[in-house]
């Protein structure tokens, strides 16, 4: 992990060459995340993939309802020389969930980008194959935003299959 | 001409080249369902092959048969009562689950762990990475139609299963691992049945190696397929055994050690060429040094608590509950409300046995995760399929798919 000071120069550098990117610097419990906006997702990890930051380590959607704006995504980056990690965090409205994919950088993005967009409809710009991955095709909403309830899914038994919208024997 | 050198010359005509033979310069690509109910998918993984005559030309895993939304059901749950769901995406790997969990959690409420309660965890792991591997070996033998070792694997992993119960009571899925330290120290009489096991798994995988590795048939099938080189393999983000097989000795134990690893010597057992004989090597090499540090751990298990004295995080021993009302208010609000945690969020990576297993968790100040999200190293290393397997036989994916390990749970959780 590099340190608070680490955290700031890599920050300064990354501000020399996209001056508004960089939103906020955050150093907590040890680890580093550079808060970006959407738009510069692309410039920003290219930028860190140069510093050394080669290997992405995990991507992951986050939902911070009733916070806006809500959705979020998350790219763990890791320097494997020095094993240093970096958190690259950016946060969208739900109506614009659009941010650029990374898979002709990391081709290991494609199966994470496409579960984020299923659990969480970011649309990843430029991904090769925007589909659902875990939840069958035909499936309505995104399960893993806050406020999509738990439970509510009908369970199929014989003398209930007829009642259940879709199902038919 | 007679009926016997018409069958000679017929015979002269069969080509064994890689080339699909008798059709022609303009093949026909076709399109093959494999799965998700096939024996050599290790779980409910559909393939959809493109072959040309025998050979893969494509490779497309659809995934998601298992999807559980164990992630949504934990945002539900107060922290200690994740545990047990977590344990359930990887099911060949659950010690390691509940530590990646347990791990992130203590890292946001900076929990001082015992050192013995660490030592503990290490030595389950490490006998969890064995069962791991055994598992992988006796079903990746099955798939190459060698049945005999996958009943000496599974000989060997129930041996492990019966410490897993001894210690905790459960065989999988055990809860051991709590957020603090473990759930109960060892029983008396557990850590000489420990050393034993370690001294016969040392002997029984030198049988394993007498049985495979001068194996004509399994060397055959092993050797020089499934090739990944290691730039490819990284850019696909592979970590783990099937890293390791290329030559590059990531491993997180070494690399950044967690859990007191910095404490034990042992050695990271690396390939050459990263085909499937060196995925095997690798993960039977891993055995024997499994064996190694859950010696020194046992050797070395400092005395102290086996969990935090923490009472707003780990439950007050039974004894005091009938004594002190303090102990019996805390015993109160931790099993009904479950215990706060500081707001924020970190991602805690280990070592599985199939690669960088990273727990995310957000808390919200509540006594319930934001958002938990396992970082699998089997979602992340099914990606390698397609070019592990692309332009070889059709027979050669179902070893080379038995050698990448996927656990199909902990791919769809």
């Amino acid at each position: 992990m590099p340190d608070a000071t680490g955290l700031e120069l890599i920050a300064q550098e990354i501000r020399q060459r996209h001056p508004e990117a960089i939103l906020d610097t955050v150093f907590f419990r040890e680890e580093a995340t550079i808060e970006i906006a959407p738009a510069d997702a692309r410039d920003v990890l290219i930028a860190l993939r140069e510093q050394g930051y080669g290997f992405l380590a995990s991507l992951h959607g986050v939902d911070y309802y009733p916070d806006e704006p809500r959705l979020s995504v998350h790219w763990q980056l890791l320097d494997m020389t020095t094993v240093d990690r970096i958190c690259v965090k950016t946060r969208m409205p739900v109506e614009e969930a659009h941010v650029a994919s990374v898979v002709d950088l990391w081709p290991g993005a494609n199966h994470p980008e496409r579960e984020v967009y299923d659990m969480f409809g970011v649309v990843f710009d430029g991904h090769p194959d925007m589909r659902r991955i875990l939840m069958p095709e035909d499936y309505e909403g995104h399960p893993q935003r806050r406020d999509f309830p738990v439970g509510g899914e009908p369970v199929i038994f014989t003398y209930n299959e007829d009642k259940i919208p879709g199902w038919t024997r | 001409m007679s009926t016997v050198s018409d069958y000679r010359k017929q015979e002269e005509s069969v080509s064994y080249s890689a080339e699909p033979a008798g059709m022609g310069l303009e093949q026909e690509l076709m399109t093959v369902n494999m799965g998700p109910h096939h024996p050599s998918t290790h779980g409910v993984l559909r393939l959809i092959l493109t072959l040309e005559g025998e050979m893969v030309r494509d490779v497309k895993p659809v995934i998601g048969y298992v999807h559980t939304g164990i992630e949504k059901t934990a945002e539900q749950k107060a922290y200690w009562k994740v545990i047990p769901v977590v344990e359930r995406m990887d099911y060949l790997s659950y010690y390691f689950n509940a530590y990646a969990f347990c791990g992130a959690v203590e890292k946001l409420l900076e929990c001082e762990v015992p050192k013995r309660a660490q030592y503990l965890r290490v030595i389950h792991m490490e006998l969890n990475r064995i069962m791991s591997h055994l598992v992988w070996l006796g079903t990746s033998c099955i798939d190459l139609g060698a049945i005999g070792m996958w009943w000496y694997a599974f000989r060997e992993r129930e041996a492990v299963l019966d410490l897993f119960e001894m210690s905790s009571g459960q065989r999988m899925h055990t809860r051991y691992f709590q957020v603090g330290g473990v759930i109960e120290d060892i029983p008396r009489g557990w850590a000489e049945r420990v050393k034993r096991f370690t001294k016969e798994m040392r002997s029984r995988s030198e049988q394993y190696s007498a049985l495979l590795d001068k194996n004509e048939i399994f060397l055959q099938r092993m050797r020089h397929t499934g090739v990944v080189d290691e730039r490819t393999l990284l850019g696909l983000g592979v970590t783990g055994p099937l890293l390791r097989a290329t030559g590059n000795p990531w491993d997180l134990r070494k690399a950044a050690p967690y859990c007191s690893y910095e404490d034990f010597r042992f050695r990271i057992p690396v390939g050459t060429e990263g085909d499937n004989y060196d995925r095997y090597r690798v993960r039977h090499a891993e055995i024997l040094e499994s064996c190694e540090i859950i010696d020194q751990a046992l050797d070395g298990l400092p005395e102290g608590p086996h969990i935090t004295e923490d009472r707003k995080v780990a439950l007050p021993p039974r004894h005091e509950l009938a004594t002190s009302m303090e102990a019996l208010i805390h015993h109160f609000k931790l099993v009904t409300e479950g215990f706060r945690v500081p707001p924020g969020e970190v991602y805690n990576p280990i070592e599985s046995p199939r690669g960088e297993l990273g727990c995310f968790v957000r808390s919200d100040g509540s006594s319930k995760p934001a958002r938990v999200h396992m970082r699998d190293p089997s979602f992340v290393n099914l990606q390698a399929t397609a070019d592990a397997t692309r332009n070889t036989y059709i027979a050669d994916l179902v070893a080379t798919l038995a050698m990448l390990d996927p656990v199909l749970g902990g791919v769809d959780r």
